[in-house]
């Protein structure tokens, strides 16, 4: 380009390169829902990622302030919507805590089946949507086609497929069904090659590989400056799982329950014979570590899923029920975190002695996990922004409740 | 054809005739074969993603599904964004469509069965195939948005650096074949299987595998569909076109994927020759009588259609199965390793070709010892200036000076 100066008789060529804002999002194929990214780019390189949130603010918290705490119930359905049960596990839990009630031994490892199961089904979708965001289309599929069989068993179990509603404070809102444990057994008999399938087309692959591996580097201090939780902090390399290292309330519903917290320990995964090996460009709380931690806690889900299976066929009595609808709240607060398939999503409820709770709030984890965005992509290439945001998992509805 | 209708026509008019009907058959061909590419790529991607594909237009297999889209997609509003530019926006689609449409003028679909004749057929249809990128570049240019401007930009990048190692691996059966007439290297393939160039010696097997890589990238597909990458840009340089526009890059890309796979066919598939000799056993391929010629023509147009539908059906299958490489991994892979396999694999085939120029196998390789393909030089020429007047000076351009150079060389 040539651009004329004072002096005629000079001419400046030069070739000006400016900055460019670029909005990736909120109408984005892949910032998993509502984000939206402005992106400062040179070229290809991205220099500055900010997220901006807000778009999928229901105020869910201020409706919680007028509604008894099980008819707030579904409403937390709708924050983590990939893992209603689990949203539904923590609200449950924090109100229990704050009436101080005792659940019957049955309803703890029914709690904990249904639980895990959401894992599995949430997972799975992170794992397909990871793989539509580098561009690969059947892993999504294949990844819904087991969801599907999940969603269907919890069909029978509540009549929902996404919004289930039914774990409730005081147990849950009905037994399994019968022959419902036959079929779920079924069912991870099924899936256990499977996950050998997708091994095959997304943690092994040398170009999902070479997408992922040391892209997005989150060390694990700044994992925990951030706040981050879940696989995000144990992508790092940081050994905490509120399932082991929680409330006392939460980690007992998993006493006896045989499980290893997925993380690197000494360069190795727990039963990481198993598992297709780290490839060696791979560094630790990159995009691949926080898939892999992700698609391992699949496995250790399935296995808590079938221990949980045993435990309840063996308990008799009562799988818990629920309290009455308008039940007076004691006058005090309580705060209650739970290992949701995304991190720690905490409750936190507020009573002055009515049946409606003063406050209700929510702490999600994939809020905390967003805010490494802008850390993470500065100096990173486009093509790796959907890369790094899809290897957090978020879920705009928790994030913006 | 010309020649025959000058019996009864005069010759301006005869010529003009055999142009008009050659060129609404090959366009018959690019919108018959979009539609048919694009059910399957519906049906294929089905069968792999465990889902059905299209099953209720058009009977149980959803045969009419393209068409039905097409009609909704004609049916639609012509947007154009305010910050477009308009005139450019408009006709970059068709300046796509064009170079890819373009590229079947030299495509011969059996012995003989070709719209030009062309002498230089492979030089010519890789040039025109680049052209390509201008529409594209338009497209991501006129459109006013960024994200269009990203895809185009990378389009460019992209499709530029592929040219390089394509154009070396298409050199090589030209090599071994010693002309770039597509009729001829279609020839020098016949008989039994192992007497196509892919077999000729290990160094055309490897070449193949990078043309085959390289002309997935230069049709912009999976995984180096970054132009359109739609979980980064969008929908590239695209994002803005809706309706018949839209459609109309659509068959772009699916004519020239179907282009760049016939290309394969031809030049180390054997082209319109089987893997068996069947049409010599029959005598239909060394007869005189011009309709045994004719059914002959006929066999060999089914071989070379399954040749060129089962390359697109390979594409489609790596579409459906391999994540989306980064801009710079991609232009990596070009400039690391396509690039030096093809020229290890050209200079791999020159020596071989030196050393043993009947190929791996050897038993019976008579055009070996034939004589000079004779290049029917006139024909060519005329038939190229009555095509459509876009493409004749270019065409002519090519033929000309590319003819000097072959003989030259000879």
């Amino acid at each position: 380009m040539a651009t004329q100066t004072d002096d005629p008789r000079i001419i400046e060529f030069d070739v000006r390169t400016d900055e460019m804002l670029v909005n990736m999002g909120p109408q984005h194929p892949s910032t998993h829902g509502v984000l939206r990214l402005v992106l400062r780019t040179d070229g290809e390189i991205v220099s500055e990622a900010t997220p901006h949130i807000g778009y999928l603010h229901r105020c869910a918290e201020k409706i919680g302030e007028n509604l008894t705490p099980r008819q707030w119930i579904p409403y937390t359905d709708r924050m983590d919507y990939l893992a209603g049960m689990n949203m539904n596990l923590g609200w449950s839990l924090a109100v229990e805590k704050l009436m101080n009630l005792e659940l019957p031994e049955k309803a703890r490892h029914l709690r904990v089946l249904i639980a895990e199961m959401n894992r599995i089904a949430s997972h799975l979708v992170g794992m397909g949507a990871y793989g539509l965001d580098l561009g690969t289309f059947s892993p999504f599929l294949y990844a819904f086609r087991e969801r599907e069989k999940i969603l269907d068993l919890f069909e029978e179990v509540c009549g929902a497929r996404l919004t289930y509603s039914y774990i409730t404070v005081g147990g849950a809102t009905a037994d399994l069904p019968p022959g419902w444990l036959q079929k779920c057994e079924a069912f991870l008999d099924q899936l256990r090659p499977v996950i050998d399938e997708y091994h095959a087309l997304l943690t092994t692959n040398a170009i999902f590989v070479r997408r992922t591996a040391g892209i997005g580097v989150l060390s694990a201090e700044k994992a925990i400056d951030y706040g981050c939780t879940g696989p995000v902090l144990r992508g790092s390399g940081v050994d905490y799982d509120l399932r082991r290292d929680g409330e006392q309330r939460y980690t007992e519903m998993y006493d006896g329950y045989a499980f290893e917290v997925i993380v690197e320990r000494d360069g190795h995964y727990p039963k990481d014979h198993d598992y297709p090996p780290v490839p060696k460009t791979a560094v630790l709380g990159d995009c691949w570590h926080r898939f892999y931690v992700r698609m391992l806690e699949v496995m250790q889900a399935m296995d808590l899923v079938r221990q949980a299976i045993d435990r309840y066929s063996m308990c008799s009595g009562d799988w818990g029920t629920p309290v009455k609808l308008t039940e007076k709240l004691p006058k005090g607060d309580a705060y209650m975190e739970t290992e949701c398939p995304r991190g720690q999503m905490g409750f936190y409820i507020v009573s002055n002695g009515g049946s409606i709770p003063l406050r209700a709030r929510a702490r999600s984890s994939s809020f905390c996990n967003l805010s490494v965005t802008y850390d993470l992509c500065r100096g990173c290439l486009i093509a790796d922004v959907p890369a790094i945001v899809g290897s957090l998992d978020i879920v705009m509805g928790e994030i913006d409740r | 054809m010309a020649e025959y209708l000058q019996q009864y026509l005069p010759q301006s008019l005869a010529y003009l005739t055999a142009a008009l009907v050659h060129a609404v058959l090959i366009l018959v061909v690019v919108a018959l074969g979009t539609l048919i590419f694009i059910w399957l790529e519906r049906k294929v991607s089905g069968r792999i993603q465990d889902r059905l594909g299209p099953t209720r237009v058009g009977g149980k297999f959803g045969w009419l599904q393209t068409l039905a889209d097409g009609l909704k997609l004609i049916t639609k509003e012509d947007l154009r964004p305010a910050s477009a530019d308009s005139m450019l926006f408009l006709i970059a689609p068709y300046v796509s469509l064009c170079a890819s449409y373009v590229a079947y003028i030299a495509l011969p679909f059996a012995d003989g069965w070709v719209a030009i004749h062309l002498n230089v057929a492979v030089f010519f249809i890789v040039a025109v195939l680049g052209l390509e990128v201008f529409g594209v570049m338009l497209a991501g240019y006129a459109s006013g948005s960024k994200w269009s401007l990203f895809g185009a930009m990378r389009e460019a990048a992209q499709v530029v650096s592929y040219e390089v190692p394509l154009g070396i691996c298409v050199v090589v059966p030209v090599l071994i074949a010693g002309t770039m007439d597509l009729v001829a290297i279609g020839q020098m393939q016949a008989g039994w299987f192992f007497n196509w160039f892919l077999f000729h010696d290990p160094f055309t097997f490897i070449v193949f595998w990078v043309y085959f890589t390289c002309a997935t990238a230069s049709v912009n597909r999976a995984p180096f569909d970054l132009a359109e990458a739609e979980s980064e840009l969008v929908a590239g340089f695209h994002t803005e076109y809706s309706g018949v526009r839209w459609s109309i890059f659509f068959m772009a890309e699916y004519s020239s994927m179907v282009v760049v796979s016939a290309l394969a066919a031809i030049l180390f598939f054997g082209g319109w020759n089987g893997p068996l000799p069947i049409t010599h056993w029959l005598g239909l391929a060394d007869s005189a009588n011009p309709l045994a010629h004719y059914v002959a023509n006929l066999l060999g147009l089914i071989n070379f259609l399954g040749k060129a539908i089962a390359g697109v059906t390979f594409m489609m299958w790596v579409r459906w199965t391999l994540p989306r490489l980064r801009i710079d991994q991609v232009m990596a892979t070009c400039l690391k390793y396509c690039t030096p396999i093809a020229a290890f694999g050209f200079a791999g085939a020159v020596i071989w070709t030196f050393l043993f120029p009947g190929g791996l196998v050897i038993p019976n390789k008579d055009w070996v010892v034939q004589e000079e393909y004779q290049l029917d030089e006139p024909q060519a020429q005329s038939a190229a200036s009555t095509s459509a007047a876009s493409t004749s000076p270019l065409a002519h351009a090519d033929s000309g000076l590319h003819a000097e150079e072959h003989h030259g060389t000879d």
